[in-house]
């Protein structure tokens, strides 16, 4: 049982305020990650949960105690650093077994934790070795272990698969998962990886220059964003946005660009009547886009330029020009359009975003 | 043996397709030979000869404006029952363990402190370094003032605060003078552990520490098992460079003490002097500075194995 409340945490550095009113509850058991992109605050905050950054006001709760005094080996909580933070002079097993040394384990005890999470990280074979004998990706495991043996109330990762190549990257975030799964403890991840993020995350915090943006599950955040910033950076390649002006015509809704005019659907349209006649984004996704041959009502198609096509070989993406506006459509395999192309693409209406131009808060 | 079976790859390739003018200097032994000529001829110059000319001086009788001839060791058990020269190899001995192990002491403590974070930290960084920046003599002269009998500082201020009642001649007492000139030497020489541990200190990443404090390990278990282990190496190279230096000393005695009171605080090199130089028994001082050598070999080559051990850990 353990579970992470932050009040109104803010953090200054001098000049810098790094994290600004962060309020999160993070429940028993729970896997949340915190995303954004460089610079948003994310390891501060990481960091004033674990206990190594001063809090400049505000208060951590873990299980229901302020920590806000409590120096990190009082707060039963293990960490996992970017760059793995190994004791050089070490060998692995020393290094898991040191949490548990400092804390008075007897030898016997040690020894069966570290086997049984070498066993869980598949690191058995290494024990003996010194961490500059490891390659990356046995040197995360081996930090993982260190984490694990303690068997913590909360483990904190701040990016521990960035210093990994693509593939072991996310072989090791299959495994982290697995391992979430099989210990239950509660964790939260910081990564500026959106799909590290809706990959593992229970919940995803996203966060952006010290402020929390949106919280929610990862579908959640991906169908519904709160905000321009959420809808841009969750998801790959990232939404188009499209500035238009909502008139009504002839007692209907349009949403009018420079060269197209799309009908939002009636679900909507309750919710945009206020914007009519206003300027705001229109959002879709390059998924959400597709080639049509015209059969579908005119209403949600709009017609395009071809200029860049990239070939992914399970999906094409097109970079595309509907008047002067670029976006990018990612279309079947199949679809064969050339450079110079003029296309007519639909879309989902029900896929449709829309974000006042102001407060890009969505409507 | 790879590098030889390229080389005799290389020789077959030359014997097909000869370029004299090259010949000479594509031959790998040739090349390393003039590579290596600038420093084996510095080094014999100014190294191998003058010890050489030493070891052979120390086998003579020469004196000032006498050449002297060859005795053999008469000079080593010459020096052996010199009761002078026992007391100076105790000294230099005594001399070296002492300064080590408060130098490391304090230049380990200011390393820490100053490798926190603070403001004016840069300042403070040079200003340390200060002692081992003024020139020795000058230095030492002005601790041989602070000690003088008559006009020491440091009796007036022990005097004002009611400590003693009479005047402590520093450098008049064998043991005050040896003590002096011991303090003399740690002042000296904890600005260049002080700085040379920080460098060291500065290569530890912070993230050891904080990965440790999470651990559980509180402010000096993270300095017994993580920061020392890993300063060692750096430790033991300033550590063997301080021990050569020291137990070569020279300049500190002969200004502060010039060896005195009665000869009780002669080093290798003071004594050395003053019976090469001062005396003109130029043949004995070579012998007794000669005599450093063998110790000092010794120390140096412990100390090394010692540091290879530790950085091959
Ligand atoms: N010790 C510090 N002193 C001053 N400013 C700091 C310090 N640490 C972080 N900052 C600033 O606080 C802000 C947030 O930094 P933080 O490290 O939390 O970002 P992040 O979200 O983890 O970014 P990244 O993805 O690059 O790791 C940044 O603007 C950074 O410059
Ligand atoms: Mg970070």
């Amino acid at each position: 049982m353990a579970q992470v409340v932050i009040r109104n945490l803010n953090k200054k550095f001098d000049e810098v305020h790094a994290v600004k009113d962060v309020n999160l509850q993070i429940n028993d058991k729970e896997f949340m990650v915190f995303v954004g992109p460089s610079g948003c605050g994310k390891t501060t905050t990481l960091r004033m949960v674990a206990g190594l950054e001063s809090i400049t006001s505000g208060e951590v709760l873990i299980n229901d105690t302020v920590v806000n005094e409590l120096p990190p080996m009082d707060r039963d909580i293990a960490m996992v650093f970017q760059n793995y933070a190994l004791y050089p002079h070490m060998s692995v097993y020393d290094n898991m077994a040191f949490g548990l040394k400092m804390r008075k384990f007897d030898k016997a005890e040690i020894a069966q934790r570290v086997q049984e999470a070498a066993d869980i990280l598949d690191i058995g074979p290494l024990l003996k070795r010194k961490p500059r004998q490891l390659s990356g990706g046995q040197r995360q495991r081996v930090a993982l272990g260190r984490a694990i043996v303690r068997h913590p109330q909360v483990f904190l990762f701040d990016e521990p698969l960035s210093n990994l190549d693509a593939k072991l990257r996310v072989q090791m975030r299959v495994e982290l998962k697995k391992l979430h799964n099989r210990l239950g403890t509660t964790a939260i991840y910081v990564t500026h990886d959106q799909v590290e993020a809706m990959t593992l995350g229970d919940r995803v915090v996203v966060m952006k220059d010290g402020l929390v943006q949106q919280v929610g599950a990862p579908l959640e955040l991906y169908n519904r964003p709160a905000n321009r910033f959420v809808a841009g950076f969750i998801g790959s390649p990232a939404m188009n946005f499209l500035p238009v002006t909502l008139a009504d015509t002839d007692g209907s809704l349009w949403a009018v660009g420079p060269e197209f005019r799309v009908k939002p659907p009636a679900a909507m349209a309750g919710r945009l009547r206020g914007h009519t006649g206003k300027a705001v984004l229109l959002g879709i996704r390059p998924e959400d886009l597709r080639v049509t041959n015209g059969a579908d009502p005119a209403d949600h198609t709009f017609e395009a330029t071809v200029e860049v096509t990239e070939q992914l070989g399970s999906e094409i993406l097109l970079d595309l020009t509907a008047g002067p506006a670029p976006m990018v459509a990612s279309v079947e395999p199949t679809v064969t359009a050339k450079v110079g192309d003029r296309l007519r693409l639909a879309f989902n209406p029900d896929r449709l975003h829309v974000f006042d131009s102001q407060t890009e808060a969505s409507i | 043996m790879a590098i030889a079976t390229i080389g005799a790859a290389a020789r077959q390739n030359r014997q097909r397709n000869p370029r004299p003018r090259n010949r000479l200097l594509e031959d790998e032994r040739w090349l390393a030979f003039t590579l290596l000529m600038p420093t084996a001829i510095l080094l014999g110059l100014f190294i191998a000869y003058p010890f050489f000319k030493g070891v052979m001086l120390s086998l003579s009788s020469s004196r000032v404006g006498i050449e002297g001839d060859f005795v053999g060791l008469a000079n080593f058990a010459k020096i052996w029952n010199d009761s002078i020269f026992r007391t100076a190899v105790w000294n230099t001995f005594w001399y070296t363990a002492v300064t080590t192990v408060f130098k490391l002491g304090f230049g380990l403590w200011l390393a820490l402190l100053l490798n926190r974070h603070f403001k004016g930290k840069a300042y403070i960084r040079a200003a340390i370094l200060l002692p081992f920046i003024i020139p020795t003599v000058l230095s030492t002269f002005a601790w041989k003032w602070m000690f003088d009998p008559t006009f020491s500082v440091i009796n007036w201020a022990l005097f004002k605060v009611g400590l003693i009642s009479a005047r402590i001649n520093w450098l008049g007492d064998p043991d005050l003078a040896m003590a002096s000139i011991i303090v003399v030497n740690v002042w000296r020489a904890v600005p260049f552990f002080a700085i040379s541990l920080l460098a060291g200190l500065q290569t530890i990443s912070p993230e050891l520490q904080e990965a440790a404090a999470i651990d559980g390990a509180r402010p000096w278990q993270r300095f017994w098992y993580v920061t020392w282990p890993l300063l060692l190496p750096v430790t033991m190279v300033v550590v063997l460079f301080s021990v050569i230096q020291t137990f070569a000393d020279f300049q500190l005695v002969y200004v502060m003490t010039g060896g005195g009171p009665a000869n009780a605080t002669h080093l290798f090199a003071t004594y050395a002097y003053q019976i090469g130089i001062g005396t003109g028994l130029l043949s004995e001082g070579a012998a007794i500075s000669l005599a450093m050598f063998p110790f000092l070999l010794l120390i140096v080559v412990v100390q090394l194995l010692y540091i290879r051990r530790v950085e091959t850990r």
